[in-house]
């Protein structure tokens, strides 16, 4: 799986091209021609990005991240979650970079083999930086009314968060 | 909503870190971010170019109809909306085979060309379509079957086994794309889905 993994890349790149010749197509021209579309497309998208950036970068400098753990930390502790691992929770869905620096952080100081290392690893890895992804995807096409878009995805990651929970006390005894 | 949303971030921000005396840190992570974005997406225009050239030449030489052809019908009951065959699946299942192995960054332009030629099919071009929401719902709960950034963050910290984390990382991202796909499903069929 792995090797398919750092295979999938190079052989996508061999495959494509390969079959436009075999099917008599100007490869190298529809290459060139499609290139010049993703110089479009990541102007379009950079404002986007910017914006969301910017207001999550001010809030997490903010310590508002760090504040709303420590208020809900009492009520992990019922449950039995580990308090150190909410401010991942709480900035996962907002800033991919962000995440990965506190996972980074957790692993540093619990070690990758404790219960937290574990945890954050878990969370860190199965889920996706929901607001970026719909920032960036629609506002490439130019969408503005989301709709329940955000409810879905915000929603699912509350779900994977606790999944990631309930399996690691299952398969890691702390 | 996406208004407020926006501005209920930066101000909630702005306000938390001055009440801590710490406008200088605020400020200087705003900038920061605005500078972060614009090398970011320089880095992501490389990727852009590389894959949406890739996709040119598969689109004219029919590989893309060809891929949606034979794989849509395994995903086509979850896009309702959206025809048979139609090379916007293509672009999705590309995006989800990346995202599936791990490969983040090559996901993210097959999913941007997914969202075009989804807007094509789009009748309001400013509201989000109920294929796109769908596709946005696999897409934003992650599913993967290798986490390789944690993988290699683990190595690096000098995980005893760092690969011991991938079974509850799918089994995690399952739940969570479940849910999404479910929620969606009973939401795309309410008044929320109308369209």
């Amino acid at each position: 799986m792995l090797w398919l993994s750092q295979a999938a890349i190079p052989l996508l790149l061999l495959g494509i091209p390969l079959y436009g010749l075999l099917k008599k197509q100007p490869v190298y021209e529809l290459f060139c021609q499609g290139a010049a579309e993703g110089v479009t497309m990541a102007v379009q998208i950079l404002p986007y990005l910017l914006a969301m950036l910017v207001a999550v970068g001010v809030l997490r400098a903010s310590g508002a991240f760090l504040a709303l753990a420590r208020w809900l930390s009492p009520l992990c502790q019922t449950v039995g979650l580990p308090p150190e691992v909410l401010p991942l929770a709480l900035l996962r869905p907002l800033s991919g970079g962000g995440a990965l620096a506190i996972t980074a952080e957790l692993l540093a100081d619990y070690g990758p083999d404790s219960f937290i290392g574990r945890l954050a690893s878990v969370m860190q890895g199965s889920t996706d930086t929901t607001c970026y992804i719909l920032a960036v995807y629609f506002g490439s096409v130019g969408v503005k009314k989301y709709r329940y878009a955000l409810a879905v995805g915000l929603a699912a990651d509350a779900v994977t968060f606790i999944s990631a929970f309930c399996i690691c006390r299952l398969l890691f005894p702390c | 909503m996406l208004n407020w949303l926006w501005f209920g971030l930066l101000a909630l921000g702005i306000a938390f870190g001055g009440l801590q005396g710490d406008f200088a840190g605020v400020s200087a992570a705003a900038l920061e971010a605005a500078a972060d974005s614009v090398v970011w997406i320089m880095e992501m225009t490389g990727l852009l170019c590389l894959w949406l050239g890739m996709l040119k030449i598969a689109e004219a030489s029919g590989l893309m109809q060809k891929i949606a052809r034979l794989f849509s019908p395994a995903v086509a009951f979850l896009f309702p909306d959206v025809p048979r065959q139609h090379p916007a699946f293509t672009s999705m299942l590309m995006n989800m085979a990346a995202n599936f192995l791990g490969l983040g960054n090559a996901a993210t332009p097959f999913g941007l060309k997914a969202m075009e030629q989804l807007q094509s099919l789009n009748p309001h071009p400013d509201r989000a379509s109920r294929p796109m929401i769908t596709f946005l719902a696999v897409n934003t709960s992650g599913i993967t079957l290798i986490p390789t950034l944690v993988i290699s963050l683990r190595t690096a910290a000098g995980s005893a086994a760092p690969t011991e984390i991938i079974g509850a990382a799918v089994f995690a991202t399952g739940c969570g794309t479940a849910f999404a796909l479910i929620f969606d499903a009973i939401l795309r069929k309410s008044k929320y889905g109308r369209s």
